[in-house]
Parts: structure tokens; C-alpha cells; sequence
């Protein structure tokens, strides 16, 4: 079982970046769960969600304190809080920045093996696509590269599903950009 | 001592007049009459809310075709016409709780609607809503804004008797001023009900835009019929208060019930109107202006404003509020109502009929 | 047909399926999500012949639900919580009235303190108000239980109370697998009211009942509530006849032949049970799950047949009779009467607090090892906080069971 927890701030998608990424693996044909983490937040407080990938039916509803990736869509939370927390040895670290890993977390390069703690300027992508600051398609899209669980293909469809039109089909180029950008690093690495 | 027999040949008084034309008299005075709520039921002697209840079912059966639902809240009517197993009603009824006949009455009027639609039909049975002064303007009051800010097609029917009868006669928001209650209780500086309090539910059902607003008594059952079937002409919600006496809780002789509903109205004390979308539309006239004493003397209620002990201040200012109805609704024959602002919803529904 | 939804869109699918009259909406977290789509279906048009009714507080919600059953429609309501309570007097007067209503409660506690997270403090309040309670462990089991529910209610002639936990099945997105139109016409065919206001056969409802009847009518509902087991029960079976999926039921046994220690849980905790008691078994401890589904009426025979001949029992209570104990207790040593198993009781899962895999391992091995000092244990309890706030009482609690406490104190600086 994949074990996925995403951060960020009300209003950035955190909760639907979650459910499109369970809703990726769903049309994929695995089960899958999303939730949030239930709290009555306002716009610009820090945000949890889960989701959770597996190939048998997920009856477990604990909140996730392992998580196999982690997601960061806003790196100002890396400051504020210990969003890598219960991080497993083998995860998976995605941050929405520009900057390199070894620059602004140090510390969890050394600690994960190479190459699964990665970078994306995913709302940068997002306003040149999308025209507002939506980082959860291009996050997800990062992870799938990452960690070759899910395609980016999925994570386009699920977001045209959500939303069709105009809106989804700018998330799924969105996502693609994010995806071929982390493949590139990958390759270069 | 029996009492005098009085006989009126001429004019509308005598609803059952046999020298009018039969289309002139009140349907209360028609052997057809359907007895909505029939003979038999268990209210005290005189009781107003059940001569007010029959008046406006019956007229309201006829206008539908005996197509009613009647959904009651808890209080005296409900109590004393369905003590199990027996039943006073002719006509489908349900009683639920205190406080939310006039949602359950919303809750019927959808099933009423989609049952006609699911079985074809073009008959949709009509939702009355009804209860006491309690059950209406305070623990009811909610569910009732709710259901006139819906709009929702029921005519909500509150036989105001000014105070908690089936409890034993308490205050509630409809109490007029002075007046005794077991909770207003006649003692202190301000004996009887606070001045300055309670709240006029017609006026802010008319707030809320409604298509039709109401008052009546049960002294005259013509006018009361009338507004029954205007009422039911129309669709959404609607809302008619009609003064029904108790002689309990008024402490008025039962054989006088009809006679203080008509001193109420005829001092001025509680005015007799209809409203449309928001705006009054007609006035009951008063015929022979009574001074409000007349109609104040006869009630234990306010045994306090008469006799040698009374305090003349008090009368007067019970004169002075009903100078003050008379000149706000145009309660004399040539006066012009004042003019009272109109709800904005009321244009819509107005435009939208 | 399997859809990737979040849990209330699915209640919303199911009850659509189901074909209402009148659906009553009040808005309170977390049922609201469940309202806002059923009311997108009426208003889209694909739910026909249905009237949704925004409303102004749960008490007229429900009030507005006893008039459109009353009126012969099938219909349905959701709530929680405080709104729950806002109604209860309604939720009485429904029972007493026999009208089928369904209503779905998204289980989160009652305050003060405020607090919007699950428990089932809210449901278990109304457990003598003559509802049906069903409980669900999961989103699919949730959206299988409304069909059903609307079918037993129907039936019996009572209204029924489907409890599912707030936020933590209402707002997870999970595969759903929802049953086809056809499918649930066949199972539950269009609504044909025993009883209800109509011109042409006029009836009054809602009499006054003195002393002389009142125990008379009590009895005959208590009969009336004690038949629907079989009708639950019978009607589970269809539905597994036609979906073959093993929803709802009186209770359900997960692992329970030769367990050494059985846990009795009601909601979405028994799938976290399932995941913790299975590697426990791996590492050679045996031990079962016994899902309650039905609270009210409470399954007494089915209870003390799946409890057996288990020494050790275990109740995992999400709310908290103040004065008195756990509210299950009572209820389970009633159904083992006469035999000498050992039953504790562990309140846990309050307000939101995760009842977590570790939460269940923790009990098993309560029981197991012996470590129960009394009937009643507060499990999972944050023992600093209370020391603190308890010292100058010279009161002390011993280190609870929390294996994940730091892990979880984490993640709580991560919401905050």
C-alpha cells in the first residue's frame, strides 16, 4: 500500500489534489482512498490530506502517520511545521519550489535515497497555464514521475473528469509540463 | 335567569338572517355546512378557537371541494377535538408537535404536489396549517417565518386567543397589554401584561411579501369566510389571525364570546383587515365606535381598569392604543389607512403570478 | 457501477436511487455535503418527482419530513450533531408517529465544547427515541444501508436513523461500487403508503393518548421496533442475493472462529480493526471483530451467538454516558447473561481522535495480558495533559497505551 500525505494552505487544492490523485489511481484500476484532514480550516491555513494506493480493498480509516510520499505544495510550511514527519525510510519527498533539494532541505536529501526527494516550481507551471496559483495537478503529476505508481496520463484525465473544459484540459498541460520537468532531472541525475 | 332573545329582521348582523337571500347569509348558517369539526369534541362552553375553527374549514372545504389537509400544532384545539380514540375532525388531520405545524403543513403540500404529479392527477389537495397564538407567534414562530419566506402553498390559520389557554392561561407574545395572566399576574406597579411588549405577527407576516394577510374575529362570520375563500384563491403562503374569545382565560361569561369578538373590533382594539402582497387592501369599518372600557369591563382579565379601585391612567392609555388603530388602519368610515412599507419579495410574487 | 466518490456523493446517489418525494436540507458539518448533491440532482432534473426543500433549522427539517410522509411520500433528511439534538423532539415524534422516514447521521460529537470531528455522542443520544439505528463501516456499506433502509423502514413502519462516521466516511473519496436503477426498482418498488392524509379516506393522526392507553401504545411499538430484527436481517439477504455484497445485517464477524479475544466496534473503525487484527495474526494472537450494525434494535441473540464461547470481550465506545458508563455495556452483558466471559470496556475515538491500528492492538493486548484494572478504561488518553491539569490533586495516571503517541503528536503540529 502507497501511502500519501499532502500539505499546503486552504484554497491551494490540497483536498482535490488528493481526491484527483486517488481518482488517478482509481481509473488505473487500483483502490484507493482520499480524505482530508477534517478540520474547519480557513483560506491560507496549513491543510492535510491523504490518500492512500493499493492493489486489495483499503478498509483501514486511521489518518496516515507513515506516509510513503510526501507532498508539499506550499515550501513556507516547511518552516512552520514537521511535514515530513512518520516519513518512511524508502519515500518520497515532493516540494513545490524552484530551488534545489540539497538547497532548502538539506537534511532529508542525506536521510532518503537519491533521487526521491524532488523539486518541481509546480505553481510557476500552473500560472503560466492555468493562470492562477492551483500547484495540485502539476504536484501530482511530479509524484507519478517520481515514483512510476500512476501515469501522468491518469493524472490528466482525472482532472478533465473533475473538471471539463477549459479548466481541466490547462491542469492536464500543466501536468505534463511538471511531469517532463522531474523526468528531465531524473535523466540528468 | 334566562336571557332576552333577541330577534334582528334587517342588515348583515344576523348571519342566518331567513329574510336575506340565501347567497347573503354566512355558510355557518346553511344546513349544508359541512361541520369540519363536528359536535361532540371537548372544548369548555363558549369557546371561541372552536367556533373559529369551523367557521374557516368549513368555508375552506367548500371552496376546495373537500380537498384539505389540516395539520394542527399542540394547544386547545388539538387537545380537546382528539382525545384517542375519538376524533371531532371531518377532514384529514395530523397533530406533531408544538411548535411546527406550519412546517409539517410545508412537508404536506410537497407530498400533496408530487403524489399528484407520481399518480397523474390534477387534483392537489390544499394544506391548512393551524394553531394557537402560542404555538404561532412564539414557539412556532421560526418554522412559520421559515415557511412564509419559502413561500410555500399553505395557509397558516392562528386562532389568537392572547395567551397559553391550554396550559392554564400564560403570557405569550400575544397577550395585549394589562391584561391578567397566570404569569402577568395582576399585582405590582404595572399590573397585568407589560406595555410596550409582544409582537404583531400580521405585520410581519406582511414583511415577509406573502400574497395574503388577514385578521378577523369570530363576531362576524361573513367577513371571516370571505377571507377564508380569498385566501384559498390564492397560492403561497398565507396567513389569517382570527380573535377567537376564551371565557376561561378571560374571565368573560361563555354566552359572551361573540359579543366581546365584537367589541374587540368595534372599540378598535384589534383591527380587521386584510393585506395583499404586503399592501392592506381593506378595512373592516368599525359600524358603532365603542369606548374600549365597554369592552374591557366584561373580561375578569382586566378587573383591574374598572370598578372603584381602577387606575384611569391605565384606561386611557388602553384608549389611547386603540385611538391609535383606528387612526393607523383607517378603522372609521372615512379614514385612509396609513401606508406601510411593502417587502421587496412581494413585488416579485406579485409579478410572478 | 464503480465510481472513485467521495462518500456523500454516494449516500446522495443511493438515496436518488431510491426514488424520494421530498428531501428536507439543513446545512451542518459533516452531513452537508450529502444535501448539496441531492439537491444538485433535483434541481438538474435527474431526480424526477421530488421536491427539496431548503429549510430554515433541523428542527423544521424534520418537521417538514413528517409532513411530506404523513402527506405519502417517501422521504428523506440528513443531519448531526447539534442538529440532532435541535430536532429531538421531532425524532421522538416521528417513532411515535410511525412514519418511515430515512435520515441519515453523519456521527460527530455534541458540546460544549464545541467540536465538529466524529463520534457517535450525537446518535447514541436518540437510542430510546423508537428510530432504527444502523451502522455503517463503511462508505459502501453506508450506501447500501439507505437503500436498505428505506425498505425496512417501509415494512416495519418506523423511521430509520443510518449512522455513518462524520468526515472520516462522509468526505473520503473511495471506490463506490453504486447499484444500478433497475436493480434497486426491483429491490425496492415505488412507495405505496399503508396509511396517509387523504381527502378521500380522511384519517386523524396524532391523537391525544391518556393514561388509560398510553402503556398499550408503548408496548405495541416496542413490539413493532423488536420486529424489524428479522425484517433487517431478511432484507440484508436480498440484498446480498442481488448484489452479492455483505452490507448492513444485525452484526457482522470478522475473524472470529477461535479468537482468543473478541473487540466489539460500531462504524468506520471496524475497517482499521480488520487491517490491525489481521497482523496481529500474523504475529500469531488471534483475535475478532464483531461489527455492530444494528444498535437500534439491539441484535441481543445475534450478540451473544457471535460472542460464544470467547472468555475475553472487549467494547470499543465512541461516547460516554456521564454518571453512569459505557453505553454499549449494559447492552452486551444483557445478551451474555449466565455466561462468564470477561467484558471490558475501552472509550475511545472522542471528538475526532483517530481511532487508530495501534488503538486496536492496544486493546487485544489489554486483554490478553490482563492489564484492564477496572470495567471501564480511557484509552489512548494523553496522561501529561491530565497530570498536569490534575497535580495539585496529587493525582496521577499510569502511561497509556499509546505506542504511536509521538507520531501523532506530529501530525496534530501539522494541522494546527
Amino acid at each position: 500500500m502507497l501511502q500519501i500525505r499532502l500539505h499546503g494552505r486552504g484554497g491551494q487544492g490540497v483536498v482535490t489534489a488528493a481526491e484527483m490523485l486517488s481518482l488517478a489511481a482509481f481509473l488505473e484500476g487500483h483502490f484507493a482512498q482520499a480524505f482530508p484532514s477534517f478540520g474547519s480550516e480557513r483560506t491560507g491555513a496549513p491543510v492535510v490530506a491523504y490518500a492512500r494506493i493499493d492493489d486489495k480493498d483499503i478498509r483501514t480509516h486511521e489518518p496516515i502517520l507513515k506516509p510513503n510520499a510526501v507532498v508539499v505544495q506550499d515550501r513556507t510550511l516547511l518552516s512552520a511545521l514537521d511535514v515530513f514527519a512518520g516519513l518512511t525510510e524508502d519515500g518520497y519527498a515532493i516540494i513545490n519550489s524552484a530551488d534545489d533539494p540539497k538547497v532548502i532541505v538539506p537534511e532529508l536529501v542525506e536521510r532518503l535515497p537519491k533521487g526521491h526527494v524532488l523539486t518541481v516550481p509546480a505553481t510557476d507551471f500552473a500560472m503560466q497555464k492555468i493562470g492562477r496559483p492551483l500547484p495540485g495537478a502539476p504536484m501530482l503529476a511530479a509524484l507519478a514521475a517520481a515514483t512510476n505508481v500512476f501515469d501522468l496520463n491518469s493524472v490528466q484525465k482525472s482532472f478533465q473528469t473533475r473538471y471539463p473544459g477549459k479548466v481541466g484540459d490547462a491542469n492536464a498541460e500543466t501536468a505534463a509540463l511538471a511531469y517532463n520537468y522531474i523526468k528531465d532531472k531524473i535523466k540528468e541525475a | 335567569m334566562l336571557d332576552e332573545v333577541k330577534f334582528y329582521q334587517t342588515g348583515s348582523k344576523t348571519i342566518g338572517n331567513r329574510l336575506l337571500n340565501p347567497s347573503m347569509r354566512a355558510e355557518q348558517a346553511s344546513i349544508d355546512r359541512h361541520n369540519t369539526l363536528t359536535s361532540g369534541h371537548r372544548a369548555c362552553q363558549g369557546c371561541g378557537e372552536a367556533l373559529g375553527a369551523r367557521y374557516a374549514l368549513d368555508t375552506a372545504m367548500r371552496v376546495t371541494n373537500n380537498q384539505i389537509l389540516v395539520c394542527n400544532a399542540t394547544g386547545c384545539l388539538e387537545v380537546f377535538s382528539t382525545p384517542y380514540p375519538e376524533s371531532a375532525w371531518r377532514l384529514p388531520w395530523i397533530h406533531s408537535l408544538f411548535g411546527n405545524a406550519a412546517a409539517v403543513g410545508t412537508g404536506l403540500a410537497a407530498a400533496a404536489r408530487v403524489r399528484a404529479k407520481k399518480t397523474g392527477s390534477n387534483v392537489v389537495p390544499r394544506v391548512i396549517a393551524q394553531g394557537g397564538d402560542g404555538g404561532t407567534t412564539d414557539i412556532g414562530f421560526g418554522p412559520l417565518s421559515g415557511m412564509f419566506e419559502r413561500n410555500d402553498d399553505v395557509l397558516y390559520i392562528c386562532y389568537d386567543n392572547g395567551a397559553y389557554m391550554n396550559t392554564g392561561v400564560q403570557r405569550s407574545s400575544a397577550t395585549p397589554p394589562a391584561a391578567r395572566t397566570a404569569t402577568t399576574q395582576l399585582v405590582g406597579a404595572e399590573p397585568g401584561a407589560e406595555w410596550g411588549k409582544g409582537k404583531d405577527v400580521p405585520l410581519i407576516a406582511m414583511a415577509h411579501g406573502i400574497p395574503y394577510v388577514a385578521t378577523a374575529t369570530v363576531a362576524d362570520p361573513k367577513d371571516l369566510e370571505y377571507k377564508i375563500e380569498k385566501a384559498m384563491s390564492y397560492h403561497g403562503s398565507r396567513y389569517i389571525q382570527i380573535l377567537v374569545p376564551c371565557p376561561l382565560g378571560w374571565g368573560c361569561a361563555s354566552n359572551t364570546t361573540v359579543t366581546v369578538a365584537r367589541l374587540a373590533c368595534e372599540t378598535g382594539f384589534y383591527p380587521v383587515y386584510e393585506a395583499e402582497y404586503g399592501k392592506i387592501t381593506s378595512v373592516r369599518k368599525i359600524r358603532q365606535k365603542q369606548p374600549v372600557e365597554n369592552y374591557l369591563k366584561i373580561q375578569r382579565r382586566y378587573a383591574h381598569l374598572t370598578g372603584k379601585k381602577a387606575d384611569p391612567k391605565i384606561l386611557a392609555r388602553l384608549q389611547a392604543m386603540c385611538d391609535q388603530n383606528i387612526k393607523q388602519y383607517g378603522l372609521m368610515s372615512d379614514d385612509v389607512p396609513e401606508t406601510v412599507p411593502t417587502a421587496i419579495q412581494a413585488f416579485e410574487r406579485e409579478s410572478n403570478i | 457501477m464503480l465510481e472513485q466518490i467521495e462518500g456523500s456523493l454516494g449516500i446522495a446517489k443511493a438515496v436518488a436511487l431510491c426514488r424520494p418525494g421530498a428531501v428536507c436540507a439543513y446545512p451542518i458539518s459533516p452531513q452537508t455535503h450529502i444535501v448539496e448533491n441531492v439537491g444538485k440532482l433535483v434541481k438538474e432534473g435527474s431526480l424526477k418527482d421530488c421536491e427539496f426543500i431548503n429549510v430554515e433549522s433541523e428542527f423544521s427539517a424534520l418537521s417538514v419530513s413528517i409532513g411530506a410522509s404523513a402527506g405519502g411520500v417517501r422521504t428523506y433528511t440528513a443531519t448531526a450533531s447539534q442538529g440532532l439534538l435541535f430536532m429531538a423532539e421531532a425524532v421522538y415524534n416521528a417513532s411515535g408517529l410511525g412514519l418511515p422516514i430515512v435520515m441519515t447521521v453523519a456521527s460527530r460529537a455534541i458540546g460544549a465544547p464545541i467540536n465538529i470531528w466524529n463520534d457517535h455522542s450525537d446518535s447514541l443520544s436518540q437510542r430510546d427515541s423508537g428510530w432504527l439505528q444502523l451502522f455503517c463501516e463503511s462508505n459502501q456499506d453506508a450506501v447500501d444501508t439507505h437503500i436498505m433502509a428505506f425498505k425496512i423502514a417501509e415494512e416495519v413502519g418506523l423511521p430509520v436513523m443510518v449512522c455513518m462516521d462524520g468526515f472520516v466516511l462522509t468526505h473520503a473519496f473511495e471506490r463506490l461500487d453504486i447499484p444500478e436503477q433497475e436493480l434497486v426498482d426491483k429491490f425496492l418498488p415505488e412507495y405505496q403508503p399503508k396509511e396517509f392524509l387523504n381527502p378521500d379516506e380522511p384519517i386523524s393522526m396524532g391523537a391525544m393518548v391518556g393514561p388509560e392507553a398510553f402503556t398499550e401504545v408503548r408496548f405495541l411499538q416496542q413490539r413493532k421496533i423488536a420486529s424489524s430484527l428479522e425484517v433487517i436481517e431478511r432484507v440484508s439477504k436480498e440484498f446480498n442475493a442481488l448484489t452479492g455484497r455483505n452490507s448492513g445485517g444485525l452484526l457482522d464477524c470478522y475473524n472470529c472462529e477461535n479468537a482468543d479475544v473478541k473487540l466489539i466496534i460500531m462504524g468506520s473503525s471496524v475497517g482499521t480493526a480488520k487491517d490491525a487484527v489481521d497482523e496481529l495474526k500474523e504475529q500469531g494472537i488471534n483475535a475478532g471483530i464483531i461489527s455492530l450494525k444494528a444498535y437500534r434494535p439491539f441484535p441481543y441473540e445475534a450478540m451473544r451467538a457471535a460472542i460464544g464461547d470467547t472468555k475475553k470481550v472487549v467494547i470499543l465506545e465512541r461516547a460516554f454516558s456521564f454518571g453512569a458508563r459505557g453505553i454499549l455495556y449494559p447492552e452486551v452483558m444483557r445478551s451474555i447473561k449466565g455466561l462468564d466471559t470477561q467484558v471490558n470496556t475501552a472509550i475511545c475515538g472522542l471528538g475526532g481522535r483517530a481511532v487508530l491500528g495501534s488503538t486496536i492492538k492496544g486493546l487485544v493486548d489489554y486483554a490478553l495480558n490482563d492489564k484492564f484494572e477496572d470495567e471501564l478504561t480511557w484509552f489512548d488518553i494523553d496522561t501529561d495533559t491530565l497530570n498536569s491539569y490534575l497535580k495539585d490533586k496529587g493525582i496521577s495516571f499510569p502511561q497509556g497505551p499509546i505506542s504511536e503517541k509521538q507520531l501523532e503528536a506530529s501530525l496534530k503540529g501539522a494541522k494546527a
